[in-house]
C-alpha cells in the first residue's frame, strides 16, 4: 500500500528521525526549531466509528502542531488512545499518545508503546491518571503498576537502549518524543519544580501542564524552574482552555482532580453578559501572559466540548505569529479515503 | 441508602489507609524524620554487619520472624504496607505505599488545595508529608532519586532481609 519510503536501511515504513531529533514527528521539529508550539486535546468518541475521530481532528487542522488523544481521562471509558492515534496517523495528523498508569500494567504498556510506534505515532505523554473514583465506573480495579516517572524511564529505556524492562532486546526501538505532565497549581508547591526535575531525569523531553487559570502561581513555578535550569532541558507547554460559564468553572473545580480556578476568574464569568465569550477572552488573555514568561515553549489547549473554539483562540492570541501549522494539502485523501484504506486493508487478504 | 464505599476497590495495596489517623504515630514519624532516618541507617548497617551470622542461620528460616517484627514496628511508626522494598529514607519517612495510587516517585497532579489526597480527601497526601519530612532529613535530596518500578513478588516479605538479597534477584 502506497509508495515505500526509503532512508532507513531498506525498511519501508520507518525513515530515521532527522539529525538531533529523537522522533520523526512534527511536534518535535517545531519545538526544536524554537517556535512557539500549539497542541490541543482531542476528546475521544464513545463510538466505534472512525469518522468521528477524524471529524474531530479536522477541526484543529492548520492551527495546532500536535493533537493529544486522551486515554480514559477523568477515568471515563471512551475509545482508546492508541486507536485514535492510529486513525489520526493514517490521515496525516501528528497525534500525541497518552498513556495512563491507572489502566494497564507494565506488560500492557510496553506492548502498546511498540504498537503505537509501529502505527506511526511519534509522541507519547506519560501520565499517572486520575483515580477510578471520579469516573463512570468507580468499581473498577485501579492498576497503578508503574507511576508516571517509572513509565517515563521505561519508555526511554525502550527507545534509547532498545530493551524492555526485563532487559530483553527490541529489534526496532520506538522512536518517540517523550512527554510528561506537571501540575504547578497543586500542593506541595515547592516540590513541584523538583518533581519536574525528576521527570526530566527519567526521560521527559516535553511537558504539558494542567489547566492554568492562575498566572502569578505559574510565574512563581517558572522562576524556580529557571533557577534550576530546567527550562533549557525540556519544552514546557502550558495547559489552557476556555470556561463556558461560572457553573462549569465551579463544577470543574469540584470534580476534576487538580484543577485550580481562582475566585476572581469565576466572578468574572458570573458578571459577564455572555459567559462563553468571556471565557474565551480570559483564555486568550492568559495565553498572551504565558507567552511573555521566559522558558515557556508553547500552549496546550484543552477545550472540552468547545473544540471549535480552539482555532479562534489560537488566532486571537496571535501566538503562531503568522506561522501556519500543517494541514492536509488540497486534494489529499479525504477522511473518507483514510477510512477507506482501512476497509481496503481489511478486504485485501487480511482474513480475520 | 447510605453510600457504601468500598475502599478496597480503590486500593492497589489491598488495604485502605486509615483516614482517622491524620495525626498519630506516622505523623510523629514525619516530624522526627531526621532522627528516624538515622535510626534507620543504623538498623540497615546492623543488618549488613550481622549478614554473615544471618546467612549462617539462613535467610529463609529468619523470614517469618523478621517480617513479623517489621510489620509490628514499622506498621506502627509508618503505617508500613510491607511492600518488601523500603524507600522510607527517600520519602521523608512517609510511607508511599499509603498513597492509593501507590506512587513511589512523587505526588500526582490531583492533590487538593488543602494538601488532601485526591482519592481520600480526609487523608493528607503522603507526598505532602514526605516533602515536609525530607526537609528535616540530612539527605534532603534523596527524595529526588528516581525509584524503579516496584517488584510485586516482594510484597509481604521483610525489607530488612531484602537488603541481603541480590538486587533484582528472586524475592
Ligand atoms: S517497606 Fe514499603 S510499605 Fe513498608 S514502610 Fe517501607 S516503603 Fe512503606
Amino acid at each position: 500500500m502506497g509508495a515505500p519510503m526509503s532512508g532507513n536501511g531498506g525498511k519501508p515504513w520507518a525513515p530515521s528521525p532527522p539529525p538531533g531529533h529523537v522522533s520523526r514527528g512534527r511536534l518535535e521539529r517545531v519545538l526544536r526549531s524554537g517556535q512557539f508550539a500549539v497542541t490541543a486535546e482531542l476528546n475521544p468518541p464513545d463510538s466505534a466509528d472512525p469518522g468521528e475521530v477524524l471529524r474531530r481532528a479536522a477541526v484543529f487542522e492548520g492551527w495546532v502542531d500536535g493533537v493529544n488523544a486522551t486515554d480514559g481521562s477523568g477515568a471515563n471509558c471512551h475509545m482508546s488512545s492508541v486507536a485514535m492515534c492510529a486513525l489520526m496517523t493514517r490521515a496525516g495528523y501528528s497525534p500525541v499518545l497518552q498513556v495512563s498508569c491507572r489502566d494497564y500494567n507494565r506488560i500492557a504498556i510496553q506492548g502498546n508503546v511498540l504498537g503505537a510506534a509501529a502505527l506511526g505515532v511519534s509522541n507519547i505523554l506519560c501520565l499517572t491518571g486520575d483515580g477510578v473514583q471520579v469516573g463512570d465506573q468507580p468499581e473498577a480495579k485501579p492498576v497503578f503498576d508503574l507511576d508516571s516517572i517509572s513509565l517515563l524511564a521505561t519508555v526511554k529505556q525502550m527507545r534509547d537502549e532498545g530493551r524492555f524492562l526485563s532487559g530483553r532486546k527490541i529489534t526496532e526501538p520506538p522512536r518517540l518524543f517523550i512527554g510528561a505532565s506537571e501540575n504547578p497549581f497543586a500542593p506541595p508547591y515547592e516540590f513541584r519544580p523538583m518533581r519536574l526535575a525528576k521527570k526530566l531525569a527519567a526521560g521527559a523531553e516535553f511537558i504539558q501542564t494542567q489547566y492554568c487559570f492562575d498566572v502569578p502561581l505559574l510565574e512563581r513555578f517558572m522562576a524556580r524552574v529557571r533557577d534550576l535550569g530546567l527550562d533549557r532541558r525540556c519544552f514546557i507547554l502550558v495547559g489552557v482552555g476556555p470556561l463556558a460559564s461560572a457553573r462549569t468553572a465551579r463544577w470543574m473545580r469540584a470534580n476534576v482532580p487538580g484543577v485550580h480556578i481562582p475566585d476572581a476568574v469565576v466572578a468574572r464569568l458570573e458578571k459577564a453578559g455572555d459567559p462563553k465569550a468571556e471565557g474565551k477572552r480570559i483564555c486568550v488573555e492568559i495565553i498572551r501572559q504565558i507567552r511573555a514568561i521566559p522558558g515557556i515553549s508553547g500552549v496546550h489547549l484543552m477545550a472540552y466540548r468547545q473544540e471549535e473554539a480552539v482555532c479562534e483562540i489560537v488566532e486571537e492570541s496571535g501566538v503562531l505569529a503568522g506561522r501556519k501549522p500543517w494541514r492536509r494539502p488540497a486534494g489529499a485523501a479525504s477522511d473518507a479515503a483514510a477510512v477507506m484504506t482501512l476497509d481496503e486493508a481489511l478486504e485485501s487478504g487480511v482474513d480475520d | 441508602m447510605p453510600a457504601i464505599r468500598n475502599p478496597a476497590a480503590y486500593e492497589p495495596q489491598g488495604r485502605a489507609p486509615r483516614p482517622a489517623r491524620k495525626g498519630g504515630l506516622p505523623a510523629w514519624s514525619v516530624r522526627h524524620a531526621r532522627f528516624l532516618a538515622r535510626l534507620y541507617a543504623v538498623s540497615c548497617a546492623a543488618v549488613n554487619f550481622s549478614a554473615p551470622l544471618l546467612r549462617r542461620i539462613g535467610l529463609e528460616r529468619l523470614e517469618g520472624a523478621a517480617a513479623l517484627l517489621e510489620r509490628e514496628t514499622k506498621g506502627r511508626f509508618f503505617d508500613c504496607r510491607m511492600c518488601g522494598q523500603c524507600v522510607l529514607s527517600a520519602t521523608g519517612m512517609s510511607c508511599p505505599m499509603n498513597c492509593p495510587k501507590a506512587l513511589r516517585n512523587g505526588p500526582c497532579g490531583g492533590v487538593r488545595p488543602d494538601g488532601g489526597c485526591e482519592i481520600y480527601p480526609e487523608m493528607t497526601c503522603v507526598w505532602v508529608r514526605a516533602w515536609e519530612g525530607a526537609q528535616r532529613m540530612q539527605a534532603e535530596d534523596a527524595i529526588l532519586q528516581v525509584q524503579t518500578p516496584i517488584d510485586h513478588r516482594r510484597k509481604g516479605a521483610s525489607a530488612w532481609l531484602a537488603l541481603l538479597r541480590p538486587i533484582g534477584g528472586k524475592p
